[in-house]
């Protein structure tokens, strides 16, 4: 097939498998982006008062590590997973609505370039990720910085939208027959309470991202104390939407792990019921306890009191789920291969995270916790010891799926302990940082303080987790040219993904599967059952919905609408116009016949 | 994969009557709004008839009454969780600050 | 193809046997609770707190404001009008209700830019005060929110006067339904706490 032709069937694909594997090789170059904003922020903190990078700069490269990391490396890790394996784990042959799918992706992926191109412009985002009024206002930051944020969050929220309803619908609507609620795979359940926590978190900062658009745009006063305005507003809003997005970061990795441990302890997952639940609670409680990120605003010790007391109730479905976990692995045959690595590696980092959130959920401990180095430790546990572990373990696990090669097993464990050590000799220094006093996000600081020693460590901990990546990057190259051929099913799994090629052919399954159990292929290896039961269903010719060029059409118009707001109104009347366009082309598409 | 039971499907008449009703609690809620000896009463019995209002037009208009009850959780439990942000909000603004 | 086919009365092959384009757009109003929620709490913890420039008392004008919002009633009772007729093969009521819909909506529209105009020339803008931020943007993307509803229902009412709306396209008139009708109750909540509660 020519070159051009692949092209456009990548452009106009609406098949979930290619579109997760589009996430997730995007998200992976996003990650080394914002894996080098951190080298480069590790550098000049090696050293008192060094001058490698201005104040400035540093600004700019704190503020898109994490804006980088959280939107568009860790979420979009977890889409390319939620694409790829839930219509394979329930048995379907697509999600529900496969050109809306796209369109996340296009927006997604036109987003994340576009906030990034403010770097082009010297003009990199740089009021920290989560942006505090009133810093954020016109007179306190002049350029164009926090308008490439603020409309960059925007654009990256109506991708996490479209697909959040997208994947609910496909869960509850798409199962195969048999496949009950309580059958389904932990990690699609996971995925499941994530798309819920998706679509109504994100509606708060959307909103408060729109009354700073106007503050900035249009001279409105919503977070301008002259003029009455309360800066505390937009930390709500923003919070209402933060605080449930770090469940966003960590559901889904805890979901793959849920299905990494079972396999390879070869057992099933200990109290899955209790794990569901648990899941469950976590989500419904993290929209309780927001304002645990601002004890150090003065709301006073009834709010106070009231956050404290619920984040330390959510420690206790979380807890659950780490013994839920050791129950999997105790008495099991444990195979120790990469995978289990990084899922052990999980559990103990996100344990380690934990507790120091347990720490920070009393508001006099944070008193002294706040916006120090203890909280970059503690977030960078959860986040990178959990959440990115969580990933790598389900990237070795899902690698011989999607890929169709194996990676090296001496490389992956190469790799898992460079990460591991590497992660803890950056990250645990700063427990001791922030107890020593030293603040977030300053660009240097005097000699004489003792801080020297483990900002230095710290360093080389973040260089050595670089190398890990290297490795990591040269194990999937290798894999991807010359890796041994997988098997369906290399890891004797018990999901219904392993029943299907490793890749699998565009339509999935050949045959709708019938579900009677969880774990069901498990049942149907280990001679539960005697035949593979065929679906009751006449086998239709399998038909498959076209490639689509609407959805990088609107995905298009939506950039270019947001572009205008930095340049000229025609620009943004020009992007409304493709996107409405592309708008109606996508709904009327497949009207001339069947109803769409 | 059980076929949908099919439910009762309201008449013609039901929406024109549940249209009236509409019309005259919204006539209630203005002469409420303009009667001063009831001023005390007025936040209660305003938000119990636009509750009334907005209970009808989702029951019946949006045909949630009659709907599979997936889709009464789908909307219900979002609802639940805005009533409780919105208050704890301004519960949150009215001290401390 | 039989007439009478109403929503959700035949099972579709998908695990509830409901729509899935029907419950998307559930799940997507869910989402929309959260977000004019945030504009609302917005509104109310800004009420009172304007120091200068006009105050809701000052402007609002409740006579008005009490037609535009009858009249939006009204449009969501011509709405289910519209999707019963298609529901029933009813050509012509299609017709009728899916363009006297959107009517009503623009009347509602026409009321509020009425009221904007009036209101920046009584010298409430965006930037005079908190007032005036909070109420012309939860008012304002209320609007726009209608004005995308109208719209959609023109487009349906062209389909419908080329003959292309069948009784098969019942669910997406029921969809565009649902979103006029939840556009009508946030307005009953505006309605409420922004003109009558002041």
């Amino acid at each position: 097939m020519s070159r051009l032709r692949r092209l456009t069937g990548w452009l106009t694909t609406v098949d979930h498998k290619r579109i997760g594997i589009l996430y997730g090789v995007s998200a992976f170059a996003f990650f080394l982006i914002g894996g080098i904003e951190a080298l480069l922020i590790r550098l000049q903190l090696a050293f008192p008062r060094d001058s490698l990078i201005s104040a400035e700069t540093y600004n700019q490269l704190f503020t898109m590590h994490g804006t980088t990391m959280i939107f568009l490396a860790v979420m979009p890790l977890s889409s390319a997973f939620f694409n790829f394996l839930v219509p394979l784990m329930i048995g379907a042959r697509d999600v529900a609505f496969p050109r809306l799918n796209a369109l996340s992706f296009w927006i997604f992926l036109f987003g994340g370039i576009f906030i990034n191109a403010s770097f082009l412009f010297g003009a990199a985002p740089n009021a920290g990720w989560f942006g505090y009024a009133n810093l954020t206002s016109k007179t306190f930051s002049e350029g164009q910085n926090l308008d490439f944020w603020l409309l960059g969050l925007l654009v990256l929220g109506a991708s996490s939208l479209i697909a959040g309803f997208n994947f609910i619908v496909t869960i509850v609507n798409m199962r195969a027959p048999g496949m009950t609620f309580m059958r389904l795979p932990t990690f699609v359940w996971m995925t499941l309470i994530t798309q819920f926590l998706i679509i109504l978190a994100f509606p708060p900062i959307t909103v408060g991202l729109i009354l700073l658009g106007f503050d900035r745009f249009v001279g409105t006063n919503f977070y301008n104390p002259a003029a009455g305005g309360n800066p505390l507003l937009w930390q709500h809003l923003f919070w209402l939407f933060g605080h449930p997005e770090v469940y966003i970061l960590i559901l889904p990795p805890m979901g793959i792990i849920s299905e990494v441990l079972p396999t390879f302890a070869r057992k099933p997952l200990f109290g899955y019921p209790v794990v569901i639940y648990s899941g469950i609670l976590i989500a419904f409680f993290g929209f309780g306890v927001w304002s645990h990120h601002m004890f150090t605003v003065g709301l006073g010790p009834v709010a106070d009191s009231a956050f404290s007391i619920a984040t330390m109730l959510i420690g206790i479905p979380t807890g659950v789920k780490i013994f839920n976990w050791l129950a999997t692995l105790w008495g099991g045959r444990i195979r120790f291969q990469t995978p289990l690595y990084f899922a052990l590696g999980f559990i103990s980092m996100f344990l380690i995270g934990g507790l120091s959130g347990i720490m920070h959920a009393s508001p006099p401990v944070d008193m002294q916790q706040q916006d120090s180095y203890f909280v970059v430790a503690h977030l960078h546990y959860v986040l990178v010891g959990g959440s990115l572990f969580g990933l790598f373990a389900g990237i070795y696990y899902w690698w011989p799926k999607i890929a169709g090669r194996l990676l090296d097993e001496r490389l992956g464990r190469v790799n898992f302990w460079l990460f591991f050590i590497g992660f803890n000799v950056a990250f645990f220094p700063m427990h001791f940082l922030g107890v020593m006093g030293m603040p977030r996000r300053i660009y240097t600081y005097a000699e004489g303080l003792n801080w020297e020693l483990w900002n230095r460590t710290s360093t080389a901990g973040a260089f050595l987790l670089g190398v890990a990546i290297l490795v990591f990057l040269f194990n999937a190259l290798v894999s991807l040219r010359r890796g041994a051929v997988a098997p369906a099913d290399p890891w004797d799994g018990r999901t219904l993904e392993w029943s299907i090629p490793s890749p699998p052919p565009s339509y999935n399954f050949a045959e709708v599967p019938i579900v009677k159990s969880r774990d069901e292929l498990w049942a149907q290896k280990k001679g539960r059952r005697s035949a593979v039961p065929r679906s009751e269903a006449s086998p239709e010719a399998i038909h498959l919905p076209a490639p689509s060029h609407y959805p990088i059409v609107v995905a298009f118009g939506i950039i270019t609408l947001a572009a205008g707001a930095l340049t000229h109104l025609w620009v943004s009347v020009a992007g409304a116009f493709l996107m409405i366009y592309g708008i109606y082309r996508f709904a009327f598409e497949y009207r001339s016949g069947a109803h769409g | 994969m059980e076929p949908t039971p099919s439910h009762p499907h309201p008449s013609i008449r039901t929406y024109l009557m549940v249209g009236a009703v509409l019309t005259v609690i919204t006539a209630v809620e203005i002469s409420v709004f303009y009667i001063t000896a009831l001023a005390r009463y007025l936040a209660p019995m305003l938000i119990v008839l636009s509750a009334a209002k907005f209970s009808l037009v989702v029951m019946f208009f949006m045909h949630l009454r009659f709907d599979n009850r997936i889709f009464r959780w789908l909307f219900a439990g979002p609802l639940a969780l805005t009533i409780g942000v919105v208050l704890a909000l301004i519960a949150l603004f009215l001290t401390g600050h | 193809m039989i007439a009478e086919i109403h929503a959700g009365a035949h099972a579709l092959p998908t695990s509830t046997g409901l729509d899935h384009r029907k419950m998307g757009f559930w799940a997507f109003l869910g989402s929309e609770c959260m977000f004019f929620g945030s504009l609302i709490a917005t509104y109310m913890v800004y009420k009172g707190k304007s120091p200068s420039g006009p105050q809701p008392h000052e402007i609002l004008n409740i006579p008005l404001t009490s037609i535009s919002t009858f009249v939006l009633l009204m449009s969501s009772l011509l709405m289910v009008l519209a999707l019963a007729a298609v529901q029933r093969g009813d050509r012509l009521g299609a017709k009728l209700w899916l363009f006297g819909t959107p009517f009503f909506g623009s009347i509602f529209l026409a009321f509020q830019v009425y009221e904007f105009t009036t209101f920046v020339h009584e010298g409430l803008t965006l930037q005079v005060n908190l007032f005036g931020g909070t109420f012309f943007v939860l008012t304002g993307f209320h609007g726009a929110h209608v004005s995308v509803g109208v719209v959609w229902l023109l487009s349906l009412w062209v389909m419908a006067l080329r003959n292309r709306l069948t009784p098969v396209d019942a669910t997406i008139v029921e969809i565009a339904g649902l979103y006029w009708h939840f556009v009508d109750i946030v307005w009953i909540v505006i309605f409420t706490f922004v003109y009558l509660l002041q």
